[in-house]
């Protein structure tokens, strides 16, 4: 529809809208984010619930108990890879559409911890992240701005054509392979579906 | 408290044969601990807890050491016949101490308010020999640090009632905290890596490292 006509309408005290803005614009100030955390980060994800920073005014107050209830999972915390299996078999467990943002250096890369045997260097191996948040641990202003980043993404979703949202496109993948626990590693250590390891780029 | 002479002495009398010996502890803290070996080590610990004017009541810490294969290296002055002339040749002496698993206890006294006392049990060495007696049927606290050494270290404990991995899952194999542990080849990219960090980033992308 054209803007102008929209602005001319709205003046005289008609509303329009489309049935993609009106959706979009009712799931994005839904999220209702999977109660999980798995380290400091959960804590100051607890405290952007709370009253001083108070996630309710963007909709998510509903913190779920269960994958089945939930839009959203902040990943946050250090993920070990004893617990990545679980972590992965939660996302996979969320009905769509589903969205993950990692928060924290430990969720996005693995953090003071990358270097170790037993952390994994970031989730997003085994399932796709929307949003990233770098710190340690970020400040709830940056899970506010991480979680205003992904209504926005939302808000731009397409219904239809063939840049559709993710979970209205059939053919894209709505669960991922578990890692299973080996000898010395997850196996796979990866899902190289989704990710690859980052190559090296040097300046001539 | 009284001293760990003193200590080792009335252990001595109270359990007979058993084997016991003070690690002197060189630094300005002089933490002396007691060795204990594995035949009495029970036994011992139950003297310890119970004995009216010692009461070690509380196990705090328990935790594993890994001490590898030594070599010591001394230089002696030997006087020889070398070519009909006696001269004085400097030979090296090697000592190798066989390497082996050591879990540490760490006692105090909830009733009496004093510790702690260290005590120290040792494995025969780093491979086959690698079991000792478990003081949890003594000290119920030491259930999960004995089987956080059993995970990490590799130290199997006899007598424990639920001997299980505990940080790693079932299904692993290696014992992480033992210093040739060799672990998973995953190096990614590290913007300042350094010591065993930039070692991984020269395996990996060669001698500049990840520069």
């Amino acid at each position: 529809m054209d803007e102008g006509l929209r602005s001319e309408l709205s003046k005289q005290g008609v509303f329009t809208t489309t049935i993609e803005d009106i959706y979009n614009w009712g799931r994005r100030n839904s999220v209702w984010p999977l109660q999980f955390g798995l380290a400091c980060c959960a804590i100051e994800m607890i405290a952007t619930t709370m009253a001083r920073y108070d996630l309710a005014r963007f909709g998510a107050e509903v913190f779920r108990p269960s994958p089945r209830q939930a839009d959203l999972m902040i990943v946050a915390g250090t993920v070990t890879k004893k617990m990545a299996p679980q972590v992965v078999r939660l996302y996979n467990q969320m009905p769509e559409p589903k969205y993950v943002i990692a928060m924290g250096a430990c969720a996005i890369s693995g953090g003071p911890f990358k270097q170790g045997y037993n952390v994994l260097k970031g989730i997003d191996r085994f399932m796709p992240v929307d949003v990233h948040i770098p710190g340690c641990p970020p400040r709830p202003e940056a899970l506010i701005h991480a979680f205003m980043t992904l209504q926005k993404k939302i808000d731009a979703q397409k219904l239809t054509g063939p840049d559709r949202a993710r979970h209205l496109n059939a053919d894209e993948p709505s669960e991922f392979p578990v890692p299973s626990f080996g000898a010395k590693d997850l196996d796979p250590p990866q899902n190289n579906a989704i990710w690859q390891p980052p190559k090296m780029e040097r300046a001539e | 408290m009284e001293s760990l002479e003193s200590i080792k002495e009335r252990i001595e009398a109270a359990v007979p044969g058993a084997v016991l010996e003070i690690i002197e502890n060189p630094g300005p803290a002089a933490e002396h601990s007691l060795a204990v070996g594995h035949e009495h080590a029970v036994r011992v610990a139950e003297f310890l807890r119970d004995d009216k004017d010692l009461k070690l009541d509380h196990c705090s810490n328990v935790t594993g050491v890994d001490w590898l294969d030594s070599v010591e290296k001394l230089r002696e002055k030997v006087k020889k016949v070398v070519n009909g002339e006696e001269k004085e040749v400097v030979e090296v002496k090697e000592i190798r101490t066989p390497g082996y698993l050591e879990s540490v206890y760490h006692l105090f006294s909830m009733r009496l308010g004093h510790g702690p006392v260290v005590l120290r049990l040792r494995t025969g060495n780093r491979t086959d020999d690698v079991s000792m007696p478990s003081l949890t049927p003594v000290w119920r606290g030491a259930e999960l640090q004995e089987r956080e050494i059993f995970d990490l270290y590799g130290v199997t404990f006899e007598g424990h009632p639920d001997l299980r991995r505990i940080l790693m899952w079932d299904e692993f194999e290696d014992h992480p905290m033992r210093k040739d542990y060799v672990e998973p080849d995953d190096y990614e990219y590290e913007p300042t890596p350094h010591d065993e960090v930039l070692k991984k980033a020269q395996a990996r992308y060669g001698e500049g490292g990840a520069q």
